[in-house]
C-alpha cells in the first residue's frame, strides 16, 4: 500500500481525508486508484497534477514506478516560463 | 533511467567557447520573426477593442472587404466552426477567445477583427473601415476590487472545483496547502509580524515583437514561421483553432529576440493562418510594441497578506500567506505556484499558504520567468527582513538557521532531495559584498528564492558526417544559449571538439514532439536527451569498430573520441578515432545517428540568494542600485558564461520590476503606458555591474548534474531590492514598483 498525501485544498473532495492509502505500483495506477476511492478527485487530476515520490517530482509521467514504502505527495501541475 | 554518469572531471563541459549564433547576430544575418517574406505575400493588421469590457453587438466589415487593397477580413466567425472540434475546450478555448474576441471584448486591446491587404499601410488604414458596435459594460482591473461582491462578472461559470462556495465568480481557482499548526506556532513566537504587499503587472519586455508568416491552403496544408518559445505547441494550438490536422501544419521557429515565458503561447499566429486561408496567399503579421503591451501576456498583478512568527534566536515558529493573483480575463494566474514557492526556502514546522486565481479586465497573463514566485518572495522575504531588524539579527544567519536542506519537508509537501540553498547562503556570508561598508544613505538587502524547474517532452536527433563532424537537431528554441550547451554536452560524450558540432533548432516536420522552452527545462531536458542521443551514436560507433577488429562489442570502450579495445580478450589494436569509423560508414552498415525521445522526470529544484545595495535620493525619490551580487545553484554549469548571463538577466529584469515597470490603467480601463517611453525597462545606465557566484550542487536527476538556471534568478530580486531600499529610505516599502512618487509618498508618510 502507498500513502498518498494530498494538498489540503482537496480535503473537501475526500470527506476531510488528507492522506489516502491506495494499492499502486506506478504513478498512472496511483491516479486511477485515487479516483476509484474518491471519484471527485477526477476534476483536479484532469486539471493537471504532479506526483512527488520521495521528493522527486514527477511532472506528468504515468509510468514511473512507486517503490514500496515511499513518501508520495500529490501536487498541482507545475508550470514554467 | 540510470543517471550514474560522472559529475566532475569534464573535458568540454564547464568551458566557455564562443557562442555559435554570435556572428549571425552581430552581422544581422540571423533571421528573426519579421525577417522573412514570400512571393505574393499580404500584410495583416488587427483591429482591437478600445474598451476594457464590452458586448460586441455587431461587426460590419463590408466597406473594408470592398476596398481594392484588402484581400481578406476575418472575425471570430472564421474560427467558429472549429468550436465543435473534439478537444477544443479548456485552455484551447481560452486561447481562441483571447486570439479573437467572441461575444464580448474582455480587455483594452482585445482582438475583434483582422485584415490582410497588399501593404502594411493599406492593412492598417483599412482597419478604420470596419464598423464595430459595442455595448460598453462595467469593468474591473484591480485584483482586490475584482474579488469584491459588487465587481462586474467577467465570465459566469469559469470557476473550477477548487473555489469555495460564496466567492465572487471572478475567483476561478483556489489553492490551499501547508502542514503543522500555524496558530500554535504563532503562540510560540517572541515576535509576530503581519503585513500586506502589492505588486503591479509587468511585461516580459522582450525586444522582438511577435511576428509570423503564415500560409494555409484550402487543402488544410500549412506552413508557419514564427518567433516562439515552442513551435510544437504553436502547431498543436493553431491546428486546433483552425480545425486542421496537426501534422499538416509545419511550424518553423525563427531566431528569437527574447521570450522569458511570454512566447509560450500563440496570439497572432492563428489569425495570420485564418487570413491566409481566406485570401489564399501568404500573410505576414507583425505586432507593434503597443500591441505587444496591450494584448500579449504580462505577468499577474498581486495582493498578498503575510504573517510570520519568530523566536528571539531567529527560529521561525510559523508562517502563513494569502496570495491573490490577477491574470487577466481568463483563468490561469499562478496563485497556486506563488503559494507553493513562497515559503519553500525554509524548514518550517508550521506553514499554511492560500492562493487565488482571479480574473479582471486585462490581457491574459502569460508566464514570466518562474511565474508567480517573485511576488510571493517579495512579500515573505520583506517580513523576514523586518523580523530580523526588530530582533536585531543578521539576515543571512537567520536564513541559514531556517534554511531547507536535503530531507526537509518542503512547505508544498514532499521532502527535498539534495539541494543547494545552504551553500548559496554560506557563499553570501563569505562574499566580500556582504561585509563591505555602506555609505550614508545606502541600504543593503538580501533575499532567497526558489523555483521548481521542469522536464517535459523532449526529442533529440544526432547525425554524424563522413568527416567526423556532427549535426545535432533539437526542438527547443534557443532562448538562453542552449545551442552552445547542447554542443558542449555532445562533445563531452562523443569526444570531438565543440566546433565540430552544429546545433539546429529543427522544425516540426523533422523531429518528434518537443515541449516549449520553458520551466528552465532546456539545458536539463534537451541536454539529457542530447547526452543520450550521443551515447546512442557511440554504441553504434563501438559496434563498427568491434566489427572491424573482429572482437565482441563489449570488448570496446569509448575514450577521448576513439574506440579502444578493453578487457583481457580484446586484443591489441590502436585506438580508432571517430572520423576513421564514419569515413566509410556508408559501406560498413550505413549512416550513424543517435536518437532519444522521452519525458525526463528529474529536473531538480533550485535556490538562489541575492545581495543588493541601494541608494535613495530623498529629494527626488529616485533609487540607484549601487551593487548587486547573485549567488545561485546551477547543479553543473555547462557553459558558465551563459549561466552568468542568466543570473545577470534575472537581476536586471528584477530591478525593472522592483523600481519602475508597471501596467498603469486609467479609470476607463485603458492601458496608459503601452510604449517603452512610458513603460520604462532598465537600460545599461540604470544597472551596476551584476556580480555572480555559481554554486554547483549536482542534481541527481541529470547525467552531468544540471539544474535549470533560467528562472530562479528573477525570484529574489524584488525582495532583495525592496529590503535594500527600505533600509536606505528608513521606511518599509510594501508596494511595487518603488517608483520615485511612491518613495516620496512613503518618506512623507514616515515624517
Amino acid at each position: 500500500m502507498v500513502e498518498v498525501h494530498l494538498w489540503s485544498g482537496l480535503r473537501s473532495l475526500t470527506g476531510g481525508q488528507q492522506v489516502i492509502e491506495v494499492q499502486a505500483k506506478t504513478t498512472g495506477d496511483l491516479l486511477k486508484e485515487l479516483v476509484r476511492a474518491h471519484p471527485q478527485l477526477q476534476g483536479p487530476i484532469d486539471a493537471g497534477v504532479s506526483i512527488a515520490i520521495d521528493g522527486r517530482v514527477i511532472a506528468t509521467g504515468l509510468t514511473e514506478p512507486i517503490p514500496e514504502g515511499s513518501e508520495v505527495y500529490l501536487m498541482q501541475r507545475l508550470r514554467g516560463g | 533511467m540510470a543517471l550514474d554518469d560522472r559529475k566532475s572531471g569534464f573535458t568540454f563541459v564547464g568551458t566557455r567557447p564562443n557562442r555559435p549564433d554570435g556572428l549571425d547576430k552581430v552581422t544581422g544575418r540571423a533571421k528573426f520573426g519579421a525577417d522573412i517574406s514570400a512571393p505574393g505575400m499580404l500584410f495583416g493588421a488587427v483591429l482591437r477593442s478600445p474598451h476594457a469590457h464590452a458586448r460586441i453587438v455587431k461587426i460590419d466589415a463590408s466597406k473594408a472587404e470592398a476596398h481594392k487593397d484588402v484581400k481578406a477580413v476575418v472575425t471570430r466567425a472564421d474560427f467558429a466552426d472549429v468550436l465543435f472540434k473534439p478537444g477544443l475546450e479548456g485552455e484551447f478555448w481560452n486561447v481562441l477567445e483571447n486570439v479573437m474576441a467572441g461575444e464580448k471584448a474582455l480587455y483594452d486591446g482585445h482582438a475583434v477583427a483582422a485584415i490582410a491587404a497588399t501593404s502594411a499601410l493599406a492593412a492598417r488604414d483599412a482597419l478604420k473601415l470596419i464598423e464595430v458596435e459595442y455595448e460598453v459594460l462595467p469593468h474591473v482591473t484591480d485584483v482586490d476590487k475584482a474579488m469584491a461582491t459588487d465587481a462586474p462578472v467577467i465570465r459566469e461559470g469559469a470557476a473550477d472545483y477548487s473555489v469555495p462556495e460564496g466567492m465572487h465568480p471572478n475567483v476561478v481557482r483556489y489553492h490551499d496547502s501547508g502542514h503543522g499548526d500555524v496558530e500554535a506556532g504563532f503562540a510560540e513566537a517572541d515576535l509576530v509580524i503581519e503585513d500586506s504587499f502589492v505588486t503591479e503587472a509587468t511585461h516580459q519586455g522582450y525586444i522582438e515583437p511577435h511576428a509570423c508568416l503564415a500560409m494555409l491552403g484550402n487543402d488544410g496544408k500549412g506552413e508557419l514561421w514564427c518567433t516562439t518559445q515552442g513551435h510544437w505547441i504553436a502547431q498543436k494550438t493553431c491546428a486546433a483553432l483552425l480545425g486542421i490536422e496537426t501534422s499538416q501544419l509545419r511550424v518553423t521557429a525563427s531566431e528569437i529576440g527574447g521570450g522569458f515565458g511570454g512566447k509560450t503561447t500563440v496570439f497572432i499566429e492563428p489569425v495570420a493562418l485564418a487570413l491566409s486561408r481566406k485570401a489564399n496567399r501568404p500573410v505576414k503579421l507583425v505586432m507593434t510594441r503597443s500591441e505587444v503591451f496591450r494584448a500579449t501576456g504580462p505577468t499577474s498583478s498581486a495582493s498578498m497578506d503575510i504573517k510570520i512568527g519568530m523566536k528571539k534566536d531567529g527560529t521561525i515558529t510559523a508562517a502563513q500567506g494569502v496570495f491573490r493573483l490577477q491574470g487577466g480575463a481568463f483563468p490561469g494566474a499562478p496563485g497556486d505556484m506563488t503559494a507553493m514557492c513562497a515559503f519553500a526556502p525554509y524548514n518550517l514546522t508550521n506553514v499554511k499558504q492560500i492562493g487565488y486565481d482571479v480574473m479582471a479586465n486585462r490581457p491574459k497573463q502569460a508566464a514570466y520567468r518562474a511565474p508567480g514566485a517573485p511576488m510571493g518572495a517579495f512579500a515573505v522575504e520583506s517580513v523576514i527582513d523586518e523580523l530580523c531588524k526588530k530582533l536585531d539579527l543578521d539576515p543571512v544567519d537567520v536564513r541559514l538557521k531556517n534554511a531547507a536542506h536535503e530531507g526537509t519537508k518542503a512547505s508544498y509537501g514532499p521532502r527535498y532531495e539534495r539541494i543547494g540553498l545552504v551553500e548559496t547562503l554560506v557563499a553570501a556570508k563569505a562574499h566580500p559584498h556582504y561585509s563591505a561598508p555602506l555609505k550614508p544613505g545606502q541600504g543593503r538587502g538580501i533575499s532567497c528564492g526558489f523555483w521548481f524547474n521542469h522536464g517535459g517532452e523532449t526529442s533529440v536527433s544526432l547525425a554524424l558526417s563522413e568527416d567526423g563532424s556532427a549535426q545535432l537537431m533539437v526542438g527547443t528554441p534557443d532562448i538562453g544559449g542552449s545551442r552552445a550547451s547542447m554542443a558542449l554536452m555532445a562533445a563531452e560524450v562523443l569526444g570531438i571538439p565543440y566546433e565540430n558540432i552544429r546545433v539546429t533548432i529543427a522544425d516540426t516536420a523533422t523531429l518528434g514532439y518537443n515541449d516549449v522552452s520553458h520551466g528552465s527545462r532546456v539545458t536539463y531536458a534537451s541536454g539529457l536527451a542530447t547526452i543520450k542521443a550521443a551515447k546512442h551514436a557511440v554504441e553504434k560507433l563501438s559496434e563498427r569498430a568491434a566489427a572491424k577488429w573482429g572482437i565482441p562489442v563489449d570488448a570496446v570502450k569509448w575514450e577521448d573520441g576513439c574506440a579502444v579495445p578493453s578487457g583481457p580478450n580484446a586484443g591489441d589494436f590502436d585506438p580508432m578515432p571517430l572520423a576513421d569509423i564514419t569515413a566509410d560508414m556508408g559501406s560498413t552498415g550505413g549512416p550513424i545517428s543517435g536518437h532519444f525521445e522521452a519525458t525526463p522526470e528529474g529536473a531538480g529544484v533550485s535556490f538562489g540568494t541575492h545581495i543588493v545595495d541601494a541608494e535613495v535620493d530623498p529629494e527626488t525619490g529616485k533609487t540607484s542600485v549601487t551593487r548587486y551580487t547573485v549567488i545561485q545553484d546551477a547543479g553543473k554549469a555547462i557553459h558558465p558564461t551563459y549561466v552568468e548571463g542568466q543570473y545577470q538577466g534575472g537581476a536586471a529584469q528584477g530591478i525593472g520590476w522592483a523600481l519602475n515597470e508597471e501596467y498603469i490603467y486609467g479609470d476607463d480601463g485603458r492601458l496608459q503606458n503601452s510604449i517603452f517611453l512610458d513603460y520604462r525597462i532598465p537600460v545599461a545606465s540604470d544597472l551596476p555591474m551584476i556580480d555572480t557566484v555559481i554554486v554547483e550542487v549536482p542534481n541527481p536527476g541529470h547525467p552531468f548534474g544540471v539544474r535549470g538556471v533560467g528562472e530562479t534568478g528573477i525570484v529574489p530580486p524584488l525582495a532583495a531590492i525592496a529590503n535594500a531600499v527600505s533600509h536606505a529610505a528608513g521606511v518599509r516599502m510594501r508596494q511595487l514598483p518603488m517608483s520615485p512618487p511612491r518613495i516620496l509618498a512613503a518618506l512623507k508618510d514616515n515624517g
